[in-house]
């Protein structure tokens, strides 16, 4: 894995780097124009969210029911990402909302949901940072339920009549608008890419920690 | 022998809750404290907000229970006897199934007092369907409950379980609070939206079977040392 | 020794009063300027909204980035004075 490492960084960097000429040459949206550019940024923010949730979600049952700790230290460092790629798309979300709608927020299903999916992997890092003893596990049951959420908030736009757009925008860009579907698809791998490079970074800290506290107990 | 160790911790808590009464009695006062402030904070021109029926209740709900589980669990920490219980030959889920019906059944009585309150103070026709208020108000109370008592449960141990329980418990069941304000306020429109209603209580039931499930899943490894 | 409370007191004075000033109702208008056309202007710019957008997330990554550095930095100069004192332990002995 260390060996990918390398090649991981140069390729996601590249990636990023042609991101803005692939999204300067999409197509404009009709209704929306230049503000709908955001597109290609906001939404493989919240791709790389959900990933980081099922990561986090997934590794946090291994944790609890294995007790292997290298999925603790993983889930941990999929749920500071988690909050990390949640951050910019609660950002850019109303910084596309304040133009394309005249309001930075809504309370609507998707926004809301969102908002506490977010919410929720906050309190899982506080709970890491304060919860005391035992608090790993009482985290990894906060990141299984954080993940069961996901569902829930990807289809909420679905369910009710929103004014966030539909979840068949996206696999409908082939046949709908196929200059959009290049950049957004570049721009979600490279989003993805980005989350592993930052997940194996972030474990390595972990992974480090980790060694630093068993230097400590062997001292005394 | 699941159900039969469930009843017996629910026995349990009821024998000492009779006795005493401390929690249900402090959880009441608070809950009708709660109404009456919202009462106050919430007025437009001068006279309490209608509308606010609906939120009013499930927020006293929702914050008398944060407060009943906390005082619960604070309760089995002073006397020690969670380890007494945890070493008991007996299946955990059970253990957890045992204390969720001690709190759903605190938080009816609580709601038993609270919903003729608020329909009181705020003119709210609350029963105008009250099979459907009741189903809303039961279905809104497990799903709560069932989240609240597992995360209770791990706080015990921590130091700062009066702050987090609240900081993990509420955004984890704003779905709970979400449906249950707009069922209540479908059956408080003229004429009542029984469909709206019906619609939220049947939500409120699948995602009380998810977290139930999930808490049921995860009681036994968390409460292992 | 008494110059320092009479200047906070002043300062205190002075910061008081300042909502007084601002407070202050603005001058009314002079005459009404009619236009048949919102200007250009006047309607929401998308640029700075988008600009911003990309920006946020980008300072966003090397914030991060760099905040992983320094807590690696922090457990690598931990871990170097526990070896330095494991090995000076070992040599007095």
């Amino acid at each position: 894995m260390r060996k990918l490492f390398a090649p991981l960084l140069i390729v996601t960097a590249a990636m990023f780097v042609y991101a803005p000429v692939m999204i300067a040459q999409a197509p404009y949206e009709s209704t929306m124009l230049l503000i709908q550019k955001i597109f290609y940024f906001h939404v493989p923010s919240w791709i790389a969210m959900y990933g980081a949730i099922f990561v986090c979600g997934i590794e946090s049952a291994i944790f609890l029911f294995r007790r292997k700790p290298s999925a603790e230290r993983v889930a941990s460092a999929a749920a500071e990402l988690a909050v990390l790629f949640g951050l910019f798309g609660l950002v850019t979300g109303p910084l596309w909302g304040r133009k394309a709608w005249g309001v930075w927020w809504q309370w609507d299903a998707r926004l809301t949901t969102s908002l506490l999916l977010e919410l929720i992997f906050v309190g899982y890092l506080l709970v890491r940072k304060y919860g005391g003893p035992g608090s790993d596990k009482l985290a990894a049951a906060i990141g299984i339920f954080g993940m069961a959420n996901v569902p829930f908030v990807y289809k909420s736009v679905d369910i009710w009549r929103t004014v966030h757009p539909q979840t068949s925008v996206v696999p409908l860009l082939l046949t709908s608008a196929p200059g959009m579907a290049a950049p957004f698809a570049f721009c979600a791998v490279a989003f993805i890419l980005l989350l592993v490079l930052l997940l194996a970074l972030r474990v390595g800290l972990e992974h480090q920690r980790a060694a630093l506290d068993q230097l400590y107990l062997a001292e005394e | 022998m699941f159900l039969k160790v469930a009843l017996l911790v629910l026995k349990k808590d009821f024998a000492i809750e009779l006795k005493s009464r401390e929690i249900l009695y402090t959880t009441l006062f608070f809950a009708v404290s709660c109404v009456l402030i919202f009462s106050i904070a919430f007025v437009r021109e001068g006279a309490p907000l209608e509308d606010a029926a609906a939120g009013i209740l499930w927020l006293a709900v929702f914050f008398a229970g944060t407060l009943a589980l906390g005082r619960t669990f604070e309760r089995e920490r002073y006397g020690e006897t969670l380890r007494a219980l945890l070493l008991a030959p007996a299946p955990r889920p059970a253990i957890y199934v045992g204390k969720l019906l001690g709190i759903v059944f605190l938080l009816a009585v609580a709601e038993l007092l609270l919903a003729p309150m608020v329909a009181l103070l705020f003119n709210a026709a609350l029963f105008s369907r009250p099979l459907l208020m009741a189903g809303l108000l039961v279905m809104g109370t497990i799903g709560f409950a069932s989240v609240g008592t597992l995360f209770a449960a791990m706080l015990v141990r921590s130091r700062t379980r009066d702050v987090m329980l609240p900081i993990l418990l509420y955004p984890m069941t704003v779905p709970v609070i979400i449906a249950g304000v707009l069922g209540t306020s479908a059956l408080l429109q003229t004429p009542p939206n029984e469909a709206v209603a019906t619609m939220w209580i049947a939500l409120l039931g699948s995602w009380n079977v998810v977290f139930v499930t999930l808490a049921l899943w995860t009681f036994e490894p968390l409460m292992t040392e | 020794m008494v110059k320092r409370p009479f200047v906070f007191l002043c300062l205190a004075i002075m910061t008081l009063a300042a909502p007084a000033f601002a407070l202050q109702p603005p001058g009314g208008q002079t005459e009404f300027v009619p236009i048949s056309q919102l200007p250009p202007a006047e309607q929401l710019p998308a640029a700075p909204l988008l600009v911003g957008a990309y920006a946020f997330v980008w300072l966003g990554l090397m914030v991060y980035m760099w905040s992983i550095w320094r807590r690696l930095g922090k457990v690598e100069a931990d871990m170097r004075a526990l070896e330095r004192r494991g090995s000076k332990g070992s040599s007095v002995r």
